[in-house]
């Protein structure tokens, strides 16, 4: 055999997935199931005086109405919905249930569900039923917040719900700052985004007739933290549970929570043995689905007269929404380490406050945290290059970690230790890909012409934190569970190879990229294997996908249980050959004995050997299989350049990103075709958060834009072709040499594209546009007014 | 209200009430669950069909308005024997999907894209795809799967 990891190999899950065979929640149909409805609340703050019912009951095909209270009296949960995530130990955590009891905290939080034996029939249904409701003042933004003359609960004195510190070392902190030749400031608004799957999510309970045992089809990356939090919420046993995310399409975190609709459907369909489904509109989802980002930021940058960095001050201040989802408080956490970026930083303080408003609860969105530090530090970089006189590419290079040359292991000032970087060779690719040279000259050449479209080029060197997480590393934080990833390979009787994976696709390919790694470590073709995952049934342990951990974690379990395999394997080969283990060589999926031409056994035939177990060495169990817990000593950090190139229309302020160059190391590759499509999509969603999207609300807390015609998701009109390329800087962190790059488009891009339109601006004295740089606000900062 | 229709080549009648939308008619009384949903504002594709060869969104369609129409849909386009479609073939081969949630409706659009404009450039597919929003493959590998279906693959982006 030859190998297949590292070669660009066609996906497996597509046939089914093109012919519209791939099964999503929404596609599943069971007999006398019942569609749930929700009646959402019209006010971001209000109290609920009393709610009518009696029209919505007496509707054709209503099998229930039921308000919050009515469903706690029902009994059907023993403790709030889940915050895994307490970051401090006073941190303010309202309780938040699957209802609203008496006061709502957020437009579009559930008052009430109905129950009809239609999809139409249940929105007519919610419909009907009619809620007086006291409204009260609503905290809309994150300075309404802080300024806190409203409070988002009325049950509490203060929007403020934690202030968490890292400052490894104050003083040299404040020394930096007090020594520095250049002082640059830069304050950013990560502004609110609607992560948008194209698949809505959704939910389908089904009970089993007797036993009490539930299964739920949810569209979700995280069925096994849904299992254990599901669980622990409703007081339904963890044995009577099963979650399956069938074909999930797309998440980017916002499939990463334990939702009111999930604890609604699967207690329902328990309480009355009919099974309950719901799929929220697109319209809906703005608000029965998590938000990202949503944060203010501070930076400030202390370096000595040539422009080395001495020292990096941080402040954010994060909108938690009206409350603390799965991982809301900690996603502001998840980037506190980045925001020294690929640099070395001597001194680095970070503080953040989180606040609650009355809008949509904000938690996972691509990249978690960490594209808002790179942003952050990535767009200070440029005002440092201004500040010092020198290019955006000098002012990195001057400041990158270990020179710029190769190292491993390096501890930063953030505390991390960075398992391995390289950061010129990736700069230079970069720069020779995207023809800097030739861009600054066109650049300067529409400059001396007066063209009315400039052009402007940004870089951003990022870098990611993957591999989430080492268990004792989440420990250190507050976080309520481990990070390791569950994985079993089993040779079938047959000899074909079945993998049991604990992380969860939705659309990133595991099963492809699995069964590579598989066929190279037991020398078998990829078409043998076969992944099993997403169900709960089939695969019990397992911590799933996000945090671009697949395969870092998950990824390296498989490849460890292969292992395991393998040395199995060998003492039943060396047993049935007569020989001894250490003069058994394995290579191409068949052991042999060194210095014995012809002694030969292919795996295969020791796996039908494992099976029938006439044969095996004393005390051996029969069967061929295998399985590993992999907890990663360390994280992974990927990094790359990006070189983002637009064209800015002085005269309309419009902007058109008319150029793309990635050059992204990820460490090893196991799929080349798969890196670089999740490379494209990740770019793709930074770059809408520069230029387009961006949740807007009034200051009653309503949200303007919450469906696709006024949330502007960019189309392939709006996108130019991407040119990418690679460096290969391998992990120290993990056996396989791997990172992870599920993220690290969307935590480079939304900075370069902004740094390249601030570069075309300069001339006319622009130094930062708010995102999304719309027409407006760049034709405003042309001409003088607000950004 | 009854709808006749042919689907795919087959003949289907069912009784729906007259707001049946012909994405809900397809997926929720026929059980052809290949056409997805994705809005709520006609904005997506997800739900792209053919009705008489060219492409229209399910979602703006009432079924009624589909009495004894021929339609298209994602299940209809591999060869009886399960050869892909070009168009299938060309997604798939240059990575084209990652979640696969656009890609029916992805794969609906483009061929009817083909049929009017056999050798689009790679403007005209980028334009031409306007109405398909795909969240997971930042569209670079779509534009390259339809001009590879059209028959001019052409290298775009140095790495690829
Ligand atoms: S579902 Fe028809 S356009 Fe979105
Ligand atoms: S492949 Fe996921 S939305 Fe297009």
């Amino acid at each position: 055999m030859t190998a297949v990891v590292g070669t660009p190999r066609l996906r497996k899950e597509d046939p089914k997935l093109l012919t519209g065979e791939g099964k999503y929640v929404d596609d599943i149909q069971v007999a006398g199931q019942l569609w749930m409805g929700m009646v959402r609340s019209p006010y971001a703050h209000a109290r609920i005086n009393s709610i009518d019912t009696s029209a919505a009951e007496a509707a054709d095909g209503v099998a229930g109405v039921y308000t919050g209270p009515q469903l706690a009296e029902m009994g059907l949960w023993i403790a709030p919905l889940p915050c895994a995530w307490p970051v401090t130990d006073d941190m303010v955590n309202p309780e938040h249930y699957p209802t609203a009891m008496d006061e709502v905290h957020h437009v579009g939080e559930i008052v009430a569900v109905v129950l009809a034996d239609s999809r139409y029939g249940a929105a007519d249904a919610a419909e009907l039923v009619d809620v007086d409701y006291e409204p009260l003042d609503a905290v809309a933004s994150i300075a309404a917040a802080r300024d806190g003359s409203a409070t988002a609960h009325s049950a509490h004195e203060t929007n403020k719900a934690y202030h968490w510190p890292l400052i490894p070392d104050p003083d040299a902190l404040e020394a930096a700052f007090a020594n520095a030749t250049h002082t640059v400031t830069g304050e950013f608004v990560q502004q609110r985004l609607i992560p948008a799957a194209m698949e809505p999510r959704g939910v389908l309970a089904v009970p089993s007739p007797m036993g009490g045992d539930v299964t739920l089809y949810s569209s979700t990356q995280v069925p096994h933290i849904l299992k254990v939090m599901i669980a622990a919420t409703t007081g339904i046993s963890e044995a009577k549970l099963r979650i399956v995310a069938p074909a999930v399409g797309g998440g980017f975190g916002a499939k990463l929570n334990v939702n009111p609709d999930e604890i609604l459907a699967v207690t329902l369909a328990n309480k009355l043995g009919r099974a309950v489904r719901w799929t929220e509109t697109r319209s809906e989802a703005a608000f029965s689905t998590h938000q990202g980002r949503g944060q203010l930021q501070k930076i400030e940058l202390a370096a000595d007269a040539d422009g080395k960095i001495t020292g990096c001050r941080v402040h954010v201040d994060a909108d938690m929404g009206a409350y603390m989802m799965l991982i809301t408080p900690g996603v502001p956490l998840l980037g506190s380490f980045l925001y020294t970026g690929v640099y070395d930083v001597p001194a680095f303080g970070f503080t953040c406050d989180g606040y609650f408003t009355n809008l949509t609860p904000t938690d996972a969105y691509r990249g978690a945290g960490r594209p808002e530090a790179s942003y952050a530090i990535e767009r200070a970089m440029d005002l440092l290059a201004l500040e010092v006189g020198v290019g955006p590419d000098e002012i990195r290079r001057r400041n990158y970690l270990g020179g710029g040359d190769h190292f491993t292991d390096m501890e930063t000032a953030s505390t991390l230790v960075f398992d391995s970087g390289h950061y010129s060779p990736n700069l230079d690719a970069a720069l020779e890909m995207s023809d800097y040279a030739g861009l600054r000259a066109e650049q300067q050449r529409r400059r001396d012409a007066g063209d009315a479209k400039q052009l402007g080029i940004g870089l951003c060197t990022y870098v990611e934190i993957c591999g989430l997480a080492p268990s004792r590393a989440l420990a250190g934080l507050n976080y309520g569970a481990g990070g390791w990833e569950h994985a079993m390979v089993r040779f079938l009787p047959t000899g074909k190879v079945e993998v049991v994976s604990g992380s969860t696709p939705h659309g990133q390919g595991h099963e492809t990229s699995w069964s590579m790694i598989v066929a190279d470590k037991l020398g078998i073709d990829p078409d043998d294997v076969t992944v099993l995952h997403s169900d709960t049934a089939i695969s019990p342990l397992g911590l799933d996908t996000y945090g671009s951990r697949s395969l870092s974690v998950g990824g390296v379990a498989i490849s460890m249980a292969c292992d395991k395999v393998i040395d199995k394997a060998k003492q039943i080969a060396a047993h049935q050959m007569e020989a001894n283990p250490d003069d058994l060589d394995f290579a191409g999926g068949t052991f042999s004995v060194k210095g014995q031409p012809g002694a030969e056994l292919p795996i295969q035939a020791i796996a039908f050997g494992a099976f029938t177990a006439h044969d095996l060495p004393d005390g051996m169990e029969p069967n061929l299989q295998e399985q590993v817990t992999f907890d990663p000593p360390n994280f992974a950090f990927p990094f790359g350049t990006h070189v983002a190139v637009t064209e800015v229309d002085t005269e309309t302020g419009e902007v058109e990103l008319i150029d793309y160059i990635a050059i992204d190391d990820c460490g090893n590759q196991i799929n080349p075709l798969i890196v670089e499509g999740q490379v494209h999509g990740g770019i793709v969603q930074g770059v809408a958060q520069a230029l387009y999207e961006g949740a807007s609300y009034d200051d009653a807390g309503n949200c303007r834009n919450p469906s696709l015609m006024d949330y502007l998701v960019p189309s392939a009109m709006e996108m130019p072709n991407i040119k990418t390329g690679f460096t290969t800087t391998p992990s120290t962190s993990n056996p396989l040499g791997v990172k992870g790059v599920g993220e690290a488009g969307t935590i480079g891009s939304a900075a370069a594209v902004v740094n390249a339109i601030c570069d075309a601006l300069s001339p006319y004295g622009v130094t930062d546009l708010e995102m999304p740089a719309t027409p407006q606000r760049v034709w405003n900062a042309i001409n003088g007014g607000a950004s | 209200m009854l709808v006749e229709t042919t689907i795919n080549g087959q003949t289907y009648s069912a009784d729906v009430e007259p707001r049946t939308l012909l994405v809900h008619y397809l997926r929720d009384h026929l059980g052809l669950t290949g056409t997805n949903v994705g809005c709520d504002t006609s904005s997506c594709g997800a739900c792209t069909i053919h009705i008489g060869g060219e492409s229209v969104k399910s979602c703006t369609v009432l079924a009624v308005q589909a009495r004894g129409a021929e339609i298209t849909t994602i299940e209809g386009m591999a060869g009886d024997d399960g050869t892909l479609h070009p168009m299938q073939q060309a997604f798939m081969e240059c990575h084209g999907l990652q979640c696969g949630y656009c890609t029916p409706g992805m794969v609906m659009a483009a061929t009817s894209l083909l049929s009017e404009n056999p050798n689009p450039t790679e403007a005209e597919v980028r334009e031409g795809l306007e109405g398909n929003l795909c969240r997971c493959t930042g569209y670079h590998n779509i534009v390259k799967s339809v001009m590879a279906a059209a028959g001019s693959p052409v290298t775009i982006g140095a790495g690829s």
